[in-house]
């Protein structure tokens, strides 16, 4: 890739006259030494996977193995439809699909890791959800792939996308800053509106840390998925309006790592701190050791 | 850089419901089952760190045996694998390990073919992104994103010249290349990470080149029939 950080992204982009997404087509197709039909073919088969999660875990059942999550998705879009709900229409619908695929996830269902399976619900919620409210086409919504896609490489070459190593703001709040920078260039922004969108949005989870119930990738992981949609639209909006991340954010992305690092091992994916070692955490841990 | 491409974070296309625990578990065990060249009759699963504090919430247990049947990490038989497993005549096993480990995710896999034997230890470094990092007590660097060769051979003067040679003559460009050795001219093992597949005459020419005792290939790719049918000759 000829880019590490998110401003020679912006810069890049700008001098060829690309959107992030197509420019992000050219240099993977550079870097794979396969054709760019070839790299795009895949990634719109993968945006079909993330279609099908939405329509499965708004559909089917979704309670997950240890029966502790599911269906969830499906009390939001029952809300959603019978109510003038607090977020209103199509911020609520987003929350809901990312729900749904979080859902699908921990039943151990098909889904694809946006950047992770932990946060994979993030990027299908918002992306579906503004799909069907702006009537964009699947090959848009594939460069808008490549878009968040790009971002994600930046964030995942100079600081982390695993919980285990920098907690859930690597996972969860990559995804958020991922889909924000997309969102806020699919709906007609600029490459640097679009990279103060991803600033604007890591900002907001710094310090979050992993700390799954009983280990498992689903208390608090889905709930932070819907959240991690509804913040998404938040920050492209923020960037579409004008906001700029003062801090800029390549160096909010180094803030990550710094943090991230800090963090001690039971808030990193061991299920030795946080919620997961509550009384109630580790009331459900037993309970699920003991049945096995 | 560590992760190499948009794929290795939009993707890969899995069944959950962890990245890191479940499709890298999953991707390591493969690469192990296609070192080993067989389905192994016995496979012994340490796990370190995280992987060790929450192995079976995540299905790593599941994703490592779904591995060693050559599973991608969107096979829908993934969760039923250690069933699967055990029904082919695998014997596996798990627990947790003591001592030094590289990564929070670590996972050490001791296998038993009829043909051979293999130890190997391979880390999961997110978004089901891996690294080989120890193959038999050899110390190697393998990503797993890229068709990789795997030579084993002895640490003798011009070996690793003929090696890339014969690439060069196939034309077959080299993206990463790490050489270990137990001793000064005692067993070698050098790892290649290529742009493409080997195709088999250049495999066959590797394995007749004096002092090299084996060569193994590793593709990962979600889909190997469609794309390296011809080249893994396993």
């Amino acid at each position: 890739m000829n880019f590490q950080t998110l401003s020679q992204l912006a810069v890049l982009a700008e001098q060829r006259a690309l959107s992030i997404g197509a420019l992000m087509v050219e240099e993977q197709s550079a870097e794979s030494g396969r054709s760019k039909e070839h790299e795009f073919a895949k990634m719109k088969e993968y945006y079909g996977v993330m279609k099908e999660a939405v329509r499965r875990g708004m559909q089917e059942d979704t309670t997950s193995r240890s029966g502790l999550t599911g269906l969830d998705a499906q009390r939001v879009g029952a809300y959603n439809d019978a109510n003038e709900s607090c977020l209103g229409g199509p911020a609520g619908q987003a929350m809901a699909y990312a729900l749904a695929v979080s859902e699908v996830n921990a039943s151990m269902g098909r889904i694809i890791a946006t950047p992770t399976a932990g946060s994979c619900g993030i990027i299908p919620g918002v992306f579906l959800s503004g799909q069907e409210r702006f009537g964009w086409d699947d090959d848009y919504m594939t460069y808008g792939l490549f878009a968040a896609g790009a971002i994600g490489y930046v964030i995942a070459n100079n600081s982390f996308v695993s919980g285990a190593e920098g907690g859930c703001q690597a996972e969860v709040g990559s995804a958020i800053g991922m889909a924000a920078g997309a969102l806020t260039e699919l709906r007609g922004g600029t490459p640097a509106q679009a990279v103060h969108a991803v600033g604007l949005a890591l900002k907001n989870t710094l310090g979050l840390i992993c700390d799954p119930v009983g280990g498992l990738v689903e208390i608090p992981c889905i709930v932070r998925n819907g959240f991690g949609a509804v913040t998404a639209l938040a920050a492209a909006d923020m960037a579409l309006a004008g906001v700029r991340s003062v801090i800029p954010s390549d160096e909010v992305i180094r803030v990550m790592l710094e943090v991230g690092s800090a963090m001690p091992a039971q808030h990193r994916e061991t299920a030795g701190g946080g919620l997961a070692q509550t009384p109630t955490g580790r009331k459900i841990m037993e309970d699920l050791r003991r049945r096995k | 850089m560590r992760f190499k491409d948009v794929f290795s974070i939009i993707g890969p296309a899995m069944v959950g419901p962890s990245s890191s625990h479940t499709a890298g578990a999953a991707r390591i065990g493969r690469a192990a089952r296609q070192l080993l060249g067989e389905m192994p009759r016995k496979a012994e699963i340490i796990f370190f760190g995280s992987f060790a504090a929450t192995y079976q919430g995540h299905g790593t247990d599941r994703a490592i045996a779904g591995g060693l049947l050559d599973f991608a990490t969107d096979d829908l038989r993934l969760p039923d694998s250690i069933e699967i497993a055990e029904s082919s005549g695998m014997e596996i096993s798990f627990r947790q390990g003591t001592g030094l480990f590289p990564h929070p995710n670590t996972v050490r896999l001791r296998l038993t073919g009829n043909a051979g034997e293999l130890e190997l230890t391979g880390i999961s470094i997110g978004g089901g992104n891996i690294e080989i990092v120890d193959i038999n007590g050899f110390s190697v660097k393998l990503s797993g994103m890229y068709p990789a060769v795997l030579i084993h051979h002895m640490d003798y003067l011009g070996v690793l010249a003929s090696v890339t040679d014969t690439m060069r003559r196939g034309q077959v460009n080299i993206g990463h290349m790490s050489l270990d050795r137990k001793n000064r001219s005692g067993a070698a093992l050098t790892v290649l990470e290529l742009d493409e597949v080997l195709p088999r005459e250049l495999l066959r020419e590797l394995e007749e080149l004096p002092a090299v005792k084996s060569v193994k290939l590793i593709h990962l790719d979600e889909s190997p029939k469609e794309e390296n049918g011809e080249g893994r000759s396993l």
